[in-house]
């Protein structure tokens, strides 16, 4: 068997004019998470519905688990699960009745079925609903069912459709902890997301499509030093002291960052290396006897990936706008 | 590797596999229709209104037709009835496909390992306690009014299995036209411009030496004629054998070339 769960070359899909993939390669080491990292319409979740069978590619290959997802699907999909971006739960079915269908589906006896839908209800937070049909279900709970839904049948290789979109930060964190604990299984992770935060949480590897391509390549660590490291965000009680802040932060901004970003109301945002500049930074505003408002240190957003790699503001930003012109 | 292994629990048999997927699927659609139990309407109030309709309304002008009383005309109307009710229940199906495809249970049926047409083999299964229950409240109610079966039991269950049987294949004109229009409501309207004249343009209501040359001509071979021929001739007596197997032919042509077009269609609407 290849070290690897997951291998697509040249993956091309096309609808209509458009160019969803234009040649994607992706590959995940077996019991790794891989990223797919990219803004709204870059083709991630057409790179996953291929590779969970669900379309045909027009060009490229690509094998899960060793088999062929255009010539062996079957077999694909005795071994993956599918969670999308929608959820896709039987909204007329209770909780435990969706999860037994699943499981009959994948040859269960009925007992087993039972036994392996509560167990995930459980472990879900879904037990209280577990007889409640799903409509009624909270947007997070119909996201967690779907996800139950996708580990029925105990699958080696999960496929997550930006599980994390709408939820609250704190189901965010809940939702890393359930892919963490599917590593420890043995399984094979690929997550689609739009945030870096993300992908840095929980993957191995990253790689970032734009526009139906791949743009990077990377681990989380080499690709935080593509882009800059991590950004200090600082802002002043006083706006007047915004140039002061400037001289103060400019001593130990990170090696090859961007010039510092302002805004209005004197906020400053510097690119440093890492966190053992803070207290440094520390020391020297309480120097200057600058008081500090903000004071944070945080990942560059997607729209800084993106501008780092290509050199122009995410298409992610134009699309939205477009859209919103629309 | 292991540890996984030996989670697995234990598995069904592989043969009669696709039938058992389809029947859980079938079971979905039946949980859904019990749901919303307002969905059962076309097969328990409306046969029930058109016999009163027919009986009571129509029937005495209409039974000089069929050289009959009002009660002739019962014993006349019911199979007619029955067929119609049946093809008119079958749009429902295509409806209710075409909002169920666009949501993501679907996506999660493709997914698994299961035949592709399976999910469309359950929803229509599901449709056999639909069509049972025309039967049931058609023949039972036409009971209450006076009708009689003049045969015997086992042609009672032969005509209730035919009707049931051409039911199930017409469904999946209903459901070809689902996967195809984008709209439930689109769905109703092309069905019924089908049902309507099929139903009515045959021998449902009246005989068909009663109609012009050219229009005799489309009953002999509609299929809904047949049908009912076939119906009244088992619940009534007379000979059947040609018209069962017209409506036997028709069953098979149905599936025959909707069910590849209604998969097909399923496909390409990924």
């Amino acid at each position: 068997m290849s070290e690897f769960a997951i291998e697509a070359t040249g993956l091309i899909k096309s609808f209509g004019e458009t160019k969803a993939l234009a040649g994607v390669d992706l590959a995940a080491r077996r019991g790794s998470v891989l990223a797919v990292l990219g803004p709204n319409g870059a083709g991630k979740t057409t790179a996953v519905r291929i590779l969970a069978t669900l379309l045909r590619p027009d060009g490229g290959t690509a094998r899960v688990n060793g088999f062929d997802v255009r010539t062996q699907p079957t077999q694909v999909r005795e071994s993956i699960g599918l969670t999308g971006q929608f959820a896709s739960v039987d909204e007329d079915l209770t909780g435990t009745q969706n999860l037994v269908m699943i499981g009959q589906l994948l040859d269960m006896t009925k007992k087993d079925a039972r036994q392996r839908a509560a167990e995930l209800l459980e472990w879900f937070d879904l037990a209280e609903a577990a007889n409640r049909v799903a409509k009624n279900y909270s947007g997070g709970m119909r996201r967690r069912l779907d996800l139950a839904a996708s580990l029925v049948g105990r699958p080696s290789v999960i496929f997550l459709d930006e599980p994390t979109t709408g939820l609250d930060p704190a189901k965010r964190e809940d939702m890393w902890d359930v892919v963490r604990s599917l590593i420890s299984d043995g399984s094979t992770v690929l997550l689609t997301t739009q945030y870096l935060e993300e992908a840095d949480a929980l993957a191995d590897e990253i790689t970032v499509i734009d526009h139906g391509r791949v743009i990077a390549h990377d681990t989380p660590y080499g690709l935080k030093r593509v882009v800059g490291g991590q950004r200090l965000t600082v802002r002043p009680v006083d706006p007047a002291r915004h140039d002061d802040l400037l001289s103060v932060l400019g001593t130990v901004a990170g090696a090859g960052a961007h010039a510092p970003e302002t805004d209005g109301r004197g906020t400053v945002t510097i690119g440093v290396d890492g966190d053992d500049v803070l207290p440094d930074v520390v020391a020297r505003l309480r120097a200057a006897g600058i008081a500090v408002e903000e004071f944070s240190l945080h990942l560059p957003s997607l729209d800084e990936v993106f501008f780092t790699l290509t050199g122009t503001r995410s298409a992610g930003d134009a699309r939205e706008s477009s859209e919103v012109a629309a | 590797m292991t540890a996984v292994a030996i989670s697995i629990p234990a598995r069904q048999p592989r043969q009669f596999r696709q039938l058992r997927y389809a029947l859980v699927l079938a079971k979905r659609n039946m949980i859904k229709i019990m749901r919303a139990p307002e969905q059962l309407l076309d097969v328990t109030l409306q046969p029930v209104i058109f016999l009163l309709l027919f009986y009571y309304v129509l029937g005495g002008a209409l039974g000089g037709g069929v050289g009959a009383s009002r009660h002739g005309y019962l014993q006349f109307l019911l199979p007619g009835i029955l067929a119609q009710t049946l093809a008119m229940s079958s749009i429902a199906i295509g409806q209710n496909m075409n909002a169920d495809i666009e949501k993501g249970v679907f996506d999660r049926f493709r997914s698994l390992p299961i035949g592709r047409a399976v999910p469309l083999i359950g929803a229509v299964l599901a449709e056999f306690f639909r069509y049972l229950m025309v039967c049931v409240i058609t023949i039972g109610f036409g009971y209450i009014l006076g009708f009689r079966v003049l045969t015997n039991p086992l042609a009672l269950l032969g005509a209730i299995g035919l009707s049931i049987c051409f039911a199930l294949a017409f469904a999946w004109v209903s459901v070809w036209v689902g996967m195809k229009v984008r709209t439930a409501g689109s769905v109703q309207g092309i069905m019924m411009l089908l049902v309507l004249p099929l139903s009515f343009g045959s021998t449902t209501f009246v005989r068909a030496s009663t109609m012009p040359g050219w229009l005799q001509a489309f009953v002999h071979v509609n299929p809904i004629s047949h049908l009912v021929n076939a119906v009244r001739g088992l619940l009534l007596g007379g000979p059947v054998a040609s018209d069962v197997g017209w409506t036997m032919a028709w069953i098979a042509g149905l599936l025959v070339v909707f069910f590849p077009l209604a998969l097909r269609a399923y496909i390409r609407r990924t």
